[in-house]
């Protein structure tokens, strides 16, 4: 005699219905159409590089030759993809730095100051720990990322404590940031004395390098994980949901029952930290030292990258992954043609400009551009 | 009058002990004094104008974080126009035509295509840095300095003449007659009406038959104009030369001395002098060794004043109602 097993009370079938706006109909065109924000950005991407084209042939050289050169030099030339490597980790960061307060609402303008200033630190530290060996790397990083956190939390306790808009704020702390650099190198606690020109702090030890393995950098690993985790925390706890709410609809989310301040507070500490965490790794993996012109724009990248990635953290790899290519080619590109590397500032800021003019969107889909707005944040509240 | 006075009680007692104070450091140390006084007015000159600026853009109902952008391209267009051109006139109006057509852009994205405002300033700032470090060349000269007049009468008027009036170039008078003449205009025109009509309530504004979208595209577009200038006087009035990134976050600090003014022109250009005089004492104090900071810290100081400025001021003053939100008219 065999018992069955009562079956489970069955209701309504649990299967969750299409959303409304899903476009209905088979083939190419309605698989473009649930794609379209992928689509738009590819538009984007090469409607850029077409810009990019046009003002590379008004310099007076072959684009093609010109592209070329770029991708050759980020990842065919020998140590070429690990160069490209270690320079998207820190963008993974940055990226990452921007894109976690988007989803809680707030446009996270400061990586550049928080990425500096972590990195100054976190450099000052290991130098001081020098000896410490592999322990001066711990220590650097977890400055780093406190110093990082802790630049980033003025702006959010001024937003949370005085409602102060969070992009005057961190826009503000950059230049701080910048002068306390300045002055850490030449006068004040940095300051090393050297044979070159530039200021800098004393180099770390070799113990405290970040290694490279196999050809793929440590800090490059850190950071796809650390992208990873951060698409699941978002998208899979407590903690996401409730960043998730906050971004879209405060009131409600308030009305709900979740400490936004506190949402607000926890997001930009994270942003900070790792931020601050690509300062520190840019200074044990690739510097070795800190001086003030570190990772030139990475921060301010970092805003380029995180709207490429529409808000989602897993895509800042990708994200960071070209613009690390077109940062690691630029070199090479004026080597081999004599072209300025701000060539890339320049198709990089196209490229923002068409990722995030929603009208792209609209123009490609029509009216079905709803989809393709990006997430934002508004003035003032 | 006495209404007025009374109705501004504050401001009118501040601005006289400010006024008194000013007069009396002025005759215990004149040379100092001028120094510093006229420092703090060429730093807060494209400060005003920027204000202005934010004040038109905010007050219409558009954000404009993107000052800084038309600033440094603006001060970029014509520091370059004059010195390609050979003309200081060239290169004045390049300038202005810049700050208006990166206004006009920044009007027609966010509100004809409703972009997000801040992603729409943020990204034009961007853009602003990268074409301007692209094309920067170094080693060009302005062909002429820009003329410098003393206005006859005014100018002999003890320290606010000589300050404000006497020796001083076309922007920086410009600026003067700007604050008042919007301030005016904001507060005693229809123009103004309709302009705070269209940021405080702009469905309303909208029934009353005002076009809300036509005048937001005008008023910001317009306001380049004064950005233009700003950034004009950077790059060819108070300095000669044009340096990759050198508004320095002025287009920032603007926003918040318009904050500080609570958004209005006059109280946001005495709240452009008081940052002015505040960085000229500082580098006057570093000057007489009387403090002994470092110089990149003293460098902050405009930064952490904005910090703290706006922490004082937020909550205190309101922002127009509907400023941040596209328009979107009813039944479209």
């Amino acid at each position: 005699m065999s018992v069955t097993p009562e079956p489970p009370p069955t209701t309504a079938p649990t299967k969750a219905p299409n959303p409304p706006e899903e476009p209905s109909g088979a083939g190419l065109f309605s698989l473009i159409l649930r794609r379209q924000s992928i689509v738009v950005i590819l538009v984007a991407l090469l409607g850029s590089a077409l810009i990019g084209a046009a003002l590379i042939r008004y310099q007076g050289v072959s684009p093609w030759y010109a592209y070329q050169t770029i991708f050759k030099e980020a990842l065919l030339v020998d140590g070429g993809l690990t160069r490209t490597l270690l320079k998207t980790a820190p963008l993974i960061l940055t990226g990452l730095a921007v894109v976690i307060p988007l989803r809680v609402g707030l446009f996270n303008i400061g990586g550049q100051g928080q990425f500096v200033i972590s990195a100054a630190v976190a450099g000052v530290t290991a130098y001081a720990a020098r000896g410490a060996g592999f322990g001066a790397l711990i220590i650097g990083l977890l400055v780093g990322v406190l110093v990082g956190a802790m630049w980033a939390s003025i702006a959010a306790l001024l937003k949370t404590w005085r409602g102060v808009h969070e992009v005057i704020t961190t826009i503000m702390l950059n230049n701080i940031a910048a002068g306390i650099i300045w002055w850490m190198v030449t006068t004040g606690p940095g300051a090393f004395k050297n044979t070159s020109q530039i200021p800098m702090t004393g180099p770390i030890d070799k113990a405290a390098w970040m290694p490279t393995i196999a050809g793929i950098p440590l800090g490059f690993v850190i950071a796809a994980a650390l992208a990873i985790l951060c698409g699941w925390m978002l998208s899979r706890t407590t903690m996401g949901f409730r960043f998730d709410t906050v971004g879209k609809n405060k009131f409600a989310a308030g009305y709900a029952g979740i400490p936004i301040n506190r949402v607000i507070l926890l997001s930009m500490v994270l942003a900070g930290g790792l931020a601050g965490l690509a300062g520190a790794m840019e200074v044990h993996g690739v510097m070795h030292h800190f001086e003030p012109a570190i990772g030139g724009t990475l921060g301010f990248d970092g805003i380029t990258i995180a709207l490429l990635a529409r808000s989602n953290p897993i895509w800042t790899i990708p994200a960071a992954f070209l613009v690390g290519i077109l940062r690691t080619g630029a070199a090479g590109l004026q080597f081999a043609t004599g072209i300025a590397p701000e060539i890339v500032d320049l198709i990089l800021a196209i490229t923002l400009l068409l990722v995030s003019i929603p009208v792209l969107g609209r123009w490609i889909f029509r009216s079905r551009a709803d989809k393709v707005q990006a997430a934002a944040t508004s003035w003032g509240n | 009058m006495a209404a007025w006075i009374q109705r501004n009680k504050f401001s009118v007692i501040l601005g006289v002990v400010v006024l008194v104070l000013a007069y009396i450091y002025y005759f215990s140390d004149k040379t100092t004094a001028l120094s510093m006084y006229r420092y703090a007015w060429t730093y807060a000159v494209p400060l005003v104008l920027c204000a202005l600026v934010g004040v038109i853009g905010e007050r219409s109902g558009v954000v404009n974080i993107g000052i800084e952008g038309q600033l440094l391209v603006s001060a970029f267009a014509g520091f370059f126009g004059a010195a390609y051109s050979g003309s200081l006139i060239v290169g004045i109006l390049s300038g202005v035509g810049c700050g208006l057509i990166l206004g006009g852009f920044l009007a027609w994205t966010t509100v004809k295509w409703r972009m997000d405002q801040i992603i729409a300033g943020v990204v034009l700032n961007i853009v602003a840095t990268g074409i301007t470090s692209f094309y920067y060349k170094p080693g060009q000269l302005l062909p002429a300095l820009m003329p410098h007049w003393s206005i006859p009468g005014l100018s002999s008027i003890p320290l606010i003449g000589e300050v404000f009036f006497k020796g001083t170039g076309v922007i920086a008078l410009i600026a003067i007659i700007a604050v008042f003449g919007i301030h005016f205009g904001l507060f005693k025109t229809t123009w103004g009406l309709r302009t705070r009509a269209i940021g405080e309530y702009p469905s309303a504004a909208d029934t009353a038959g005002i076009n809300v979208i036509t005048m937001r595209l005008v008023n910001v577009t317009l306001a380049g104009a004064l950005a233009g200038l700003a950034g004009v006087f950077l790059s060819m009035d108070s300095t000669s030369s044009f340096e990759r990134g050198m508004s320095a976050g002025r287009g920032f600090l603007a926003l918040a001395i318009m904050i500080f003014g609570a958004w209005r022109p006059l109280r946001a250009a005495a709240a452009a002098l008081f940052f002015g005089f505040v960085t000229a004492a500082a580098s006057q104090l570093q000057a007489d060794q009387v403090i002994n900071v470092p110089p990149q810290l003293v460098g902050t100081l405009p930064y952490v004043l904005t910090l703290v400025v706006l922490a004082v001021a937020a909550g205190r003053v309101r922002a127009p109602g509907a400023v941040g939100q596209p328009f979107v008219k009813e039944g479209k």
